[in-house]
């Protein structure tokens, strides 16, 4: 992921000048490194081309595997290991269900979040490559890696600053 | 561009810009406390300590120490549990179901309101560990835990046992889901802090980078907790009334508990996040993020939830004569008036009565007003969980048996703990933790808010 050394920044301060900028660009044949911005702007990642996150699908996954531990737990302490009949219920009762569906969700939201963190490299002493610090404060931030580029530094300036960007400036990182 | 109506009123007043949004914030994390801060630290620390000792004596004598008897097993502990952990409702109910129906008033509340959530669980959790008597044990008796007396496991037949699944789940589910919340704007803090709050918020803030990337990720994570967490709250407090409903005792076994509990939990919970959000919001100057539409459409939920909650009080009346059953009549003509009847009158003025002063559009505008009755509903609050548990239990099946409930000083220290820590808790959230969602607020801004530069530069834009 931090792969590139030399950026350029461009500043945007409005959310549907940077997503029309963001379009535009990419119509223009410059790769997009990043974007960063202080909140969520709904339809960003369609204009950069991303994918939908599979995210779901995880959540899916660990949910079953709660559905299926809790089942299997309770079958085998209630039925298997030392059967006992409480209260006149059945060894498989419908009494299982509060407890399988809280399993369900636990799992569920706990696997979900664990893989965002991991697929997103976030852990607490991770270190966020920040390209603007105003990028959680105001401004929209976006990074164009000047390596994966053909086109000369100042051509995307300049396509930048055609887009509505407030500000362009280089950005280099040591790391 | 979203484009809201001109009709409606904006959800954040006075022009605010990003920047302000970040600045308005940010800066009650970074400033020093204030002289009213530590009055009420200290306030609450105070109450810790008394409860805190209350609560040591209790568990070294035993449980002897509380007013409980032979007829009136359960009183003020469970009481108290059942109050703390409704009270832990609103705060979920208002970032996941307002989330999946799309409020957006919401945003100004749910992170004071999911802290309080976590707060009043802990709250609750004293209670039942404290039960046990000897809490260390517990483990045992609370978790599937293989063992040694005769493979012996945990009664998954119990609702008490799934109370133990279902608290759990809901807590670490609500941390999950507040924390997660919070990341994005420790990150805000993260970049304008120096030195060694530098480093704590940078540890907090778990590396966040705000990419187009991780905010899709981070958006579609958090509608689906929404979506998780949603039938979760609903299954807490149906679980905890099965606690009372799946016995056989006169007053508790009703089919009406379930649904009858949801809407008291969350009858009570906006109540205390009334009480909450008033207090934070004279002391941090927050009267343009909170605004008195904030405030009315809060009363509104409690007048709704406080009507169904009415609703049910004269079901349960209606049905004990309906059914026949002469020990429920019983049971109901002893709770309005029996010796209790004090606590049941205070609970129906408190409880049904008061939330209908908020047919008032002046009332329910009021602050003064709004104050007042939030603290009174959770008086009221307070007392149906009393009068469910106690005047249900006190009259046994032989009248040799019968007693009162007399409370201990050691009963009101352990309530007073659970205070001491809420609000130590909630303080020490409000002094170090973004006390409103930044990030969120930011996206409703252009279309919620009264107008702002950035906003105009936008209409100029689109013009060109």
């Amino acid at each position: 992921m931090d792969s590139g050394k030399n950026f350029l920044v461009g500043i945007y301060e409005d959310e549907d000048v940077l997503i029309s900028a963001v379009k535009k660009i990419r119509a223009n044949g410059v790769k997009i490194h990043e974007v960063f911005t202080p909140y969520p702007v709904h339809g960003l990642d369609e204009a950069l081309g991303y994918k939908r996150t599979r995210l779901p699908i995880a959540a899916f996954m660990f949910g079953f595997l709660g559905t299926a531990l809790a089942l299997l737990i309770q079958s085998y302490m209630m039925a298997t290991d030392w059967p006992m009949i409480i209260g006149g219920k059945n060894y498989a009762s419908v009494t299982y269900v509060p407890v399988t569906f809280e399993l369900t969700v636990l799992l569920s939201a706990l696997g979900m979040v664990g893989t965002f963190l991991v697929v997103s490299n976030m852990k607490p002493w991770g270190k966020a490559r920040i390209f603007d610090e105003r990028s959680t404060d105001n401004k929209h931030v976006m990074a164009i890696d000047l390596d994966e580029n053909k086109a000369s530094t100042e051509v995307i300036t300049n396509i930048l600053n055609e887009n509505g960007a407030s500000e362009v400036k280089p950005k280099q990182f040591d790391d | 561009m979203q484009v809201v109506s001109s009709v409606r009123d904006p959800l954040i007043t006075g022009k605010k810009t990003y920047h302000d949004v970040t600045h308005d914030i940010c800066s009650r994390v970074e400033e020093k406390p204030s002289r009213l801060w530590m009055v009420a630290m200290a306030v609450s620390l105070g109450a810790l300590a008394l409860g805190g000792y209350a609560l040591i004596v209790t568990l070294w004598e035993g449980i002897g120490m509380w007013g409980l008897n032979k007829t009136v097993g359960w009183a003020w502990d469970i009481t108290n549990f059942v109050w703390w952990i409704g009270i832990g409702h609103a705060g979920t109910l208002i970032s996941a179901i307002l989330l999946l129906f799309r409020q957006k008033w919401r945003m100004s509340i749910n992170r004071a309101a999911e802290a309080m959530t976590i707060f009043a669980v802990i709250c609750a959790a004293v209670f039942p560990v404290m039960h046990m008597g000897r809490p260390w044990l517990g483990a045992y008796w609370a978790l599937p835990l293989p063992n040694t007396f005769g493979s012996l496991w945990i009664n998954f037949h119990s609702p008490l046992l799934w109370d133990v699944f279902a608290i759990s789940t809901y807590f670490t589910v609500s941390l999950v889901f507040w924390y997660l919340g919070m990341i994005p704007d420790f990150a805000t803090i993260r970049d304008r802090a120096k030195g060694v709050s530098k480093i704590i918020y940078g540890a907090l803030s778990f590396g966040w980078d705000g990419a187009a990337k991780t905010w899709a990720r981070y958006e579609s994570v958090s509608l689906i907790l929404a979506g998780l967490a949603t039938p979760l709250v609903l299954s807490v407090h149906t679980i905890v009334s099965m606690d009372f409903a799946t016995s056989v005792v006169p007053g508790w076994h009703t089919t009406i508990f379930p649904p009858y509990f949801v809407a008291g939990a969350i009858f009570s919970g906006f109540a205390m996040v009334m009480t909450l959000m008033l207090v934070t919001r004279k002391v941090y100057k927050l009267e343009d993020y909170i605004t008195i539409k904030h405030i009315e459409l809060m009363n509104t939920i409690i007048m709704v939830t406080g009507s169904i909650v009415g609703v049910a009080y004269i079901t349960e009346l209606f049905m004990a004569w309906y059914s026949g059953v002469e020990y429920e009549q019983y049971a109901f003509l002893n709770r309005t008036s029996g010796p209790y009847w004090w606590a049941y009158a205070t609970m129906m003025t408190c409880n049904v009565v008061s939330p209908q002063l908020f047919w008032f559009k002046k009332i329910r505008t009021s602050i003064a007003a709004s104050f007042i009755l939030s603290i009174v509903v959770n008086i009221g609050m307070w007392f149906e969980r009393f009068v469910i548990i106690v005047t249900s239990l006190h009259r046994d099946y032989l009248p040799s048996s019968w007693a009162m409930f007399h409370p201990t000083l050691y009963d009101i220290g352990t309530y007073l703990f659970t205070f001491g820590f809420f609000f130590t808790a909630f303080f020490l959230f409000a002094k170090f933790f973004p006390v409103i969602n930044i990030a969120e607020i930011k996206t409703i801004l252009k279309s919620d808010s009264e107008k702002t530069p950035a906003a105009e530069t936008v209409v100029q834009n689109v013009k060109q």
